[in-house]
């Protein structure tokens, strides 16, 4: 996993309520032995006409070139629906580093921070504000600090982070290297549970 | 102070609590497929591991298999190349696979519980949200992720953070016609989609303790649909008597042994949930969804809601967005819209119950003919049971298509796909656009709601149906 400290940048805006896994990368692009290339298939069916790559639709926003950046910028209750760790691959993938939104589903959470993206909880109404910044704007996300800045104003919000997860995404740790230190605590653990 | 039955069972589970962080948390049974698998094998590869504890993890093909000719070699390429890699890696690393061709293959949720490997007072994951399902047996049982599936190749631990708890108490009596799939709808489309985010939950009342386990396990494979981490219920009678005699359970002596520990899995009288919510069980109706998340739902008699009377801006924009893509309208009632297809199956509603309620309704009548019926038995076991009590040929008779175990048409994986454009009644768990294919309209609905449209081709309110019977 990639370290993450800072990330400033423009943003990406999706203001729709409960995206969906299904919407983030439809189950037929779940095929893959392989962790790679899932960014040409992020918001697949809202990006395309007929489920073709060389027509783009018009009014979504990864097609409209005012808008880029490293941070997505969602509704609430992103990331519901299942547990496919795809949706977060496929976030990454296509240069996402943070998704901002007022509310998170559980285990799109857990997927994203397992791969280095951070999930930014702001209050509705500082999603709001972002929502209106122009499309030229830029946010900054400390993760030490875990602040959120509106650049143009100065406008600032902290944000909740699991301090464990905080020092992994600071220093690039995986949760697997962690459990592989504890094993002769889990054997013990195993003897003592029969 | 007493604990809820969550709890007792995450304390007993907790290796170590990280101090600020979350737990080491020890997982008894691990069940994979062959979608959200493959990353994770060649993760532990790349790392030089095995398995830590190989003979934990149970592996099975149902997300991408077909449902016909299932004998015959998978013909999309990329399935066969999963499905494939899925039997590479199980006989590489020591893992049990039921896949295609075994007699105890079938959909995750489906097995885990009638070959008795799901039992109370487990913690039970698998690459996949619907892994609530096993909750049904008091068991703490949820949905990780590949990097998680990693982590319990490595470790048979994943780290979790300790959710909060919810218990939702159901009282009295249901109204005919309303199914174990109608109380889930119902809480859900009560509390939204994301109105349990953050918690656990445990269903709990006299209604919940009337159930079979069958029914018990739709409602707690829903439970993620409302943003829950899982959802679970307190084993009891029903729950011993499902599991006796199933090829995994303990026998003998062992039996009696697991049993005493098992009756001591409850929510003492004087535990405290963060949240409670009680629903008096007569209130439930047949429930139907109409838009594309199952939070928006309705008694099947009801109407849409009218956009402005809805306060909130976002669930406004939400409710006109999911209506267009349904091409319904606000303030209608559907009952009598013609429907296209009819999807009996999924981890939510496959199971033998499912298949005799429906077959009892059907029994005798022919299906409509501007509709196409699927159903989908949830494992080769239910298959062949069904077959054993001549369901099958009832379904035959109506024009339904019989189709092999898998999770078929309810995601849109495999070839089981409703047209783009077209309404399918479905006993699935979601409505999300796309969901069933690119373009195709679902309505969440009980196996009973599903059955009556199927021979009227129409929304049907099953107790009119049950009416004309008598």
């Amino acid at each position: 996993m990639k370290a993450l400290q800072k990330i400033k940048s423009r943003f990406v805006p999706l203001p729709m309520e409960n995206i969906d896994t299904d919407q983030i990368i439809p189950a037929r692009f779940l095929k893959a032995t392989t962790r790679d290339g899932f960014g040409k298939n992020l918001f697949r069916d809202w990006r395309y006409e007929q489920d073709d790559s060389t027509k783009p639709k018009a009014d979504f926003v990864l097609n409209q070139a005012i808008y880029a950046g490293e941070i997505l910028v969602a509704g609430k209750n992103f990331g519901c629906g299942s547990s496919r760790e795809h949706a977060a691959w496929s976030i990454l993938d296509y240069g996402f580093y943070a998704v901002v939104s007022s509310f998170f589903a559980d285990i799109f959470k857990n997927n994203a921070l397992n791969n280095g993206v951070l999930p930014v909880t702001v209050s509705d109404a500082f999603l709001q504000k972002i929502f209106q910044q122009e499309s030229s704007a830029t946010l900054s996300i400390d993760v030490e600090k875990q602040t959120i800045t509106i650049d143009a104003t100065g406008k600032q919000e902290s944000f909740e982070l699991n301090p464990y997860k905080k020092t992994c995404l600071l220093n690039g740790y995986d949760d697997i290297d962690f459990l592989l230190s504890k094993k002769d605590t889990i054997e013990k653990f195993e003897k003592e549970l029969i | 102070m007493g604990k809820t039955l969550f709890d007792k069972i995450w304390d007993q589970h907790v290796v170590e609590k990280i101090e600020n962080g979350p737990s080491v948390l020890y997982i008894d049974k691990h069940f994979i497929h062959e979608v959200t698998s493959p990353q994770a094998f060649k993760g532990i590869e790349q790392r030089g591991l095995t398995l830590f504890r190989p003979k934990q993890t149970i592996a099975t093909a149902d997300h991408n298999v077909p449902t016909i000719n299932q004998h015959l070699p998978i013909k999309d390429q990329l399935s066969k190349m999963q499905v494939d890699q899925l039997i590479e890696n199980c006989g590489k690393h020591g893992v049990e696979l039921y896949g295609l061709g075994h007699p105890y293959q079938g959909i995750v949720h489906v097995i885990g519980p009638e070959l008795g490997i799901t039992q109370p007072g487990m913690t039970i994951v698998c690459g996949d949200s619907h892994t609530s399902t096993h909750g049904a047996f008091g068991a703490i049982a949820f949905g990780i992720g590949t990097s998680e599936v990693e982590m319990v190749f490595a470790s048979q631990c994943v780290l979790q953070t300790k959710p909060k708890t919810m218990r939702i108490n159901i009282e009295g009596e249901l109204q005919s016609g309303v199914v174990s799939k109608d109380i889930i709808l119902y809480i859900i489309a009560k509390i939204s989609a994301s109105g349990a985010t953050g918690y656990f939950v445990e269903y709990a009342g006299s209604t919940i303790r009337s159930l079979s386990m069958e029914a018990r396990m739709t409602i707690c494979n829903m439970s993620i649909e409302m943003g829950a981490r899982g959802g679970m219920i307190a084993p009891d009678e029903n729950t011993f008597n499902y599991m006796q005699g199933r090829a995994y359970a303990p026998k003998g002596i062992h039996w009696d042994d697991q049993l005493s520990v098992w009756k001591k899995l409850y929510s003492d009288a004087d535990a405290i949930f963060d949240k409670e919510l009680n629903i008096d069980a007569w209130s439930i109706q047949p429930m139907i969804t109409y838009g594309t998340n199952p939070g928006l739902g309705m008694a099947i008699n009801a109407s849409i809601p009218l956009s402005d009377t809805i306060l909130d801006e976002g669930e406004r924009k939400n409710l006109i967005k999911a209506l267009q893509y349904m091409g319904l309208e606000e303030g209608k009632s559907l009952i009598g819209m013609p429907i296209q297809h009819v999807f009996i199956g999924s981890c939510t509603n496959s199971r033998i119950e499912d298949l005799r309620q429906v077959a009892a309704l059907v029994k005798g009548k022919k299906k409509h003919d501007s509709v196409k019926v699927m159903i989908v038995p949830g494992s080769q076991q239910v298959a062949k049971q069904a077959h054993a009590e001549g369901l099958d040929h009832i379904f035959a008779e109506a024009g339904f298509q019989i189709r092999q175990a898998g999770c078929s048409a309810c995601l849109g994986m495999n070839d089981d796909k409703i047209p783009a454009g077209t309404y399918c009644i479905s006993t699935s768990n979601r409505n999300f656009e796309g969901r069933q294919g690119a373009g195709a309209r679902t309505l969440l609905a009980s196996p009973l709601t599903a059955a009556a449209a199927a021979i009227t081709g129409v929304v049907t309110d099953i107790r009119e149906m049950m009416n004309e019977k008598l």
